[in-house]
């Protein structure tokens, strides 16, 4: 059991890393474009303003993170 | 070779190749320290760990059908790639350490030296050394030749660039027999990390359902609109330290000496003071 929960962790480490609100949003993205291709709509402009979006907040947190340290 | 395919070697190769210069510095300090045949043992055991790793996963990975197959997997991606620019993106603005890979080979070496003594044969410190870093820089390789190789049904092509890095990158040690410290690591890193996430979200966004103006060519405004927002991200990150570096260096000034000048002169006293504040505290902050 022990083994299977450091398995799942290092897996979520290894592919989410230390900004899980980064991930979170990716999938969000990816279900509003699904939702909106689903009904007909044009879904193509939801990723690349939220990626770039994420990124930027993303890189905020770490900034204002890395200011407090030093 | 099409535009995917063309991004898919250069992603897999430039993403091999820094990760094989980082493997290759810390087997070359534990096997110059230590023991080779123990040291190349580890790397040879973490090689077929990787390969049984892409052969298993591979297969499974290209027999799902191709929507679930790239909504899942341009998540992943995109998810990824989001990692690997953010961290090079802190590194280029001076905000995160950027890697050295000399210095990386000292902290190495002493850990090897400072491990005890050597028994004769074979050393566990050594493979274990190897096989750890093989395998953990390794296992970032694998994931992208399986992502950008199953999305694209080219796992071969995929596993081939990443054996040409790898293989380069042994032979750029063996020829310099020191660790490849000249390798533009971090520059690497970033235009892995704005392809991994261009390559991520186009492929994402397609499995969900969406039509791309221009199908694969909308890739060409993709990648560039990503290394721009970037490279703008790393523009404003560095003026932000700057000024707040500015605006940390003014309380340093003596008291003693801004004394006597806002005695004599008031109004010229207080304009050092504004000069130094930065223009706007929001964009400090950005």
């Amino acid at each position: 059991m022990i083994r299977l929960k450091g398995f799942f962790t290092g897996v979520w480490e290894f592919v989410v890393g230390d900004d899980w609100r980064s991930a979170l949003g990716v999938v969000l993205a990816l279900a509003l474009t699904a939702l909106l291709a689903d009904a007909g709509l044009s879904a193509w402009w939801v990723m690349p303003p939220v990626v770039i979006g994420l990124l930027a907040l993303s890189i905020r947190r770490a900034a204002k993170g890395a200011s407090h340290r030093g | 070779m099409s535009g995917a395919e063309i991004g898919l070697v250069l992603s897999v190769f430039l993403a091999c190749a820094v990760e094989a210069v980082e493997a290759l510095t810390i087997v070359l300090a534990v096997g110059a320290t230590r023991s080779w045949s123990s040291a190349l043992s580890g790397v040879g055991a973490a090689t077929l760990a990787l390969a049984a790793i892409v052969a298993a996963l591979g297969p499974t990975l290209t027999s799902l059908p191709i929507g679930v197959l790239r909504v899942i997997v341009g998540g992943l991606l995109l998810i990824f790639g989001l990692q690997w620019l953010r961290k090079a993106i802190l590194r280029a603005a001076g905000l995160k350490a950027r890697h050295d890979e000399l210095q990386t080979y000292a902290q190495e070496t002493e850990a090897a030296r400072a491990a005890g003594a050597m028994h004769s044969g074979f050393d566990g410190y050594a493979f274990a050394i190897s096989f750890k870093g093989v395998l953990l820089e390794g296992l970032e390789v694998a994931f992208i030749v399986l992502t950008f190789g199953a999305n694209q049904q080219r796992v071969g092509l995929a596993a081939a660039a990443a054996a040409l890095a790898v293989l380069l990158v042994i032979a750029g040690g063996a020829a310099a027999r020191a660790p490849l410290a000249r390798v533009p690591e971090n520059t690497m890193k970033f235009a892995v990390g704005v392809m991994l996430s261009s390559f991520g979200m186009f492929w994402g966004a397609e499995g969900a359902g969406a039509s791309w103006p221009g199908g694969d060519g909308a890739l060409l405004a993709i990648i560039p609109g990503i290394l721009m927002a970037a490279l703008a991200l790393v523009w404003t990150l560095r003026r932000a330290t700057r000024w707040a570096a500015g605006e940390r260096a003014v309380p340093a000034v003596p008291a003693v000496a801004r004394e006597p000048v806002v005695l004599a002169e008031p109004a010229m006293a207080a304009e050092p003071a504004m000069a130094a504040e930065p223009p706007g505290q929001a964009a400090a902050d950005a």
